[in-house]
């Protein structure tokens, strides 16, 4: 069991180290989209440092739905997920592996940007740290959100656009807590309380997500 | 009388057209009624004036848009446990009402909302989840738009339902807490001042008559779902002619 997991991450990444120009795609997208937002409001410091975390945290948003897309469709089109499909282990084994293969591959450079675009936003080194924490925690929850909306979009039309659609909502928590910790910080009233919530659904989305995108997988390829 | 006889396409859809007038009839006069007092017996309030009266549409219509998406909830677990084509029809009927509702509870509650707290929108926690249940019907609607097998769509409809069932109340508790740690939202609903016994009436009668109007609508929806997939069927064919 754990051997397949293992098998299904290191194939993805391996892949994705093939062919760097995909990801590097996604990771300059995110840093493109925060450098954005001072051009369009201003470099005033004060407020840069207010929205920083927010812009931060929806740039990551969308960089890693940026990336979904991709999750299963490759894999589709050559016909390799259908064998995937066939093989006897759980697919929610799959798409768990799926995900974080998607997560080293997407999230992992995001986290090491990240400290970087704050110090464009004039955060100060303490919240730097638990952005980069708040980002560690809720950006796996993205990855394994993501994958349900993946699995459901597989080969549709308007595939992109419409994951977004579908999964942009059930971001909103992670969005939220993954923010407010950083704002927590800001405002000197601690962000162990959000980080605390982040990681509860953390672990709710890595109990269900799983079991939902296979679900969908086998919806979707039948 | 048996209910399973009814859970078959071509024997639900007579049925439905049976019942599609009673219910409109049902949902015409309760509306009627509920307009009435709502807008001429219904005593003005002291604080707000006649502004308030916009509740009598809104709170309807905001039970409603949250109500649906439960029972739109209910069919989808009912069709993915027993694979009933007939359950997912229904959720899928109703989803268009569902958003219609969520819409005007927000637009209603933006005319509410500018003479008393002044402003057409606020990052209450209310009005945000309810904004995110707007988007969480948009993208069931369009995920169902985007497959043209019906068999997919149904499925992958009801798992995203699931899934935003799920979500909602976490939905609902984040955004509340966001928002209070924000800033101190300067009116509360939930302090709201007690009810004449007759404005309650009237709310009521209009949250009936959504209610009434929903079944209505969503039987009427159902109706042509099926038609258009039965149509290969010899009974459909019966009826599109007749129609014809």
């Amino acid at each position: 069991m754990l051997k397949f997991l293992f098998t299904v991450i290191r194939r993805d990444v391996l892949l994705a180290a093939r062919r760097r120009g995909d990801w590097l795609t996604a990771q300059f997208f995110f840093v493109m989209v925060v450098s954005m937002f001072p051009l369009g409001i201003g470099p005033e410091p004060g407020m840069l440092r207010t929205i920083g975390p927010g812009v931060v945290w929806v740039a990551a948003l969308l960089a890693s739905l940026l990336s979904l897309e991709r999750l299963f469709a490759d894999d589709y089109r050559d016909g390799t997920l259908e064998q995937m499909l066939l093989s006897p282990y759980p697919i929610a084994l799959l798409t768990l592996g799926k995900a974080i293969a998607h997560w080293i591959i997407n999230g992992i450079p995001l986290l090491l940007i990240a400290p970087l675009l704050g110090v464009q936003f004039n955060l100060p080194a303490e919240a730097l740290w638990i952005l980069v924490l708040s980002l560690a925690i809720g950006t796996p929850i993205l990855s394994l959100l993501g994958s349900i909306g993946a699995a459901l979009t597989l080969g549709l039309r308007g595939g992109g656009a419409l994951v977004t659609l579908l999964i942009m909502p059930l971001y909103v928590p992670a969005l939220i807590f993954g923010a407010g910790a950083v704002e927590g910080v800001l405002s000197g009233t601690g962000s162990e309380a959000h980080l605390s919530l982040l990681g509860a659904f953390l672990m709710m989305s890595l109990l269900l997500a799983p079991w939902v995108s296979a679900m969908a997988l086998k919806v979707s390829v039948e | 009388m048996n209910l399973y006889h009814y859970a078959s396409p071509s024997t639900f859809y007579p049925l439905a057209g049976k019942l599609i007038p009673w219910f409109a009839a049902l949902a015409f006069i309760l509306t009627v009624v509920g307009l009435y007092i709502s807008f001429f017996v219904a005593p003005t309030d002291f604080q707000q004036g006649e502004g308030y009266r916009i509740i009598f549409i809104h709170v309807p219509a905001a039970w409603m848009s949250m109500f649906i998406y439960l029972v739109m909830a209910f069919w989808s677990a009912i069709g993915l446990a027993w694979n009933t084509r007939l359950s997912f029809t229904m959720a899928r009927a109703l989803a268009p009402t569902g958003a219609m509702f969520t819409f005007v509870a927000l637009w209603t509650g933006a005319f509410w909302g500018k003479p008393m707290w002044g402003a057409w929108w606020v990052w209450d926690a209310r009005l945000t989840s309810e904004l995110i249940l707007l988007f969480l019907y948009v993208g069931y609607m369009a995920l169902q738009a985007a497959i043209d097998d019906p068999r997919r769509a149904d499925r992958a409809g009801a798992l995203l339902n699931l899934v935003g069932v799920i979500n909602i109340p976490i939905i609902y508790f984040s955004v509340k807490w966001w928002n209070t740690l924000h800033q101190g939202s300067s009116v509360s609903l939930t302090r709201a001042p007690s009810m004449a016994m007759i404005m309650l009436w009237g709310m009521l009668l209009m949250a009936l008559a959504a209610w009434m109007y929903t079944i209505a609508a969503a039987l009427a929806r159902s109706r042509t779902l099926i038609l258009e997939r039965e149509r290969q069927t010899e009974w459909a064919r019966a009826q599109l002619e007749g129609q014809s």
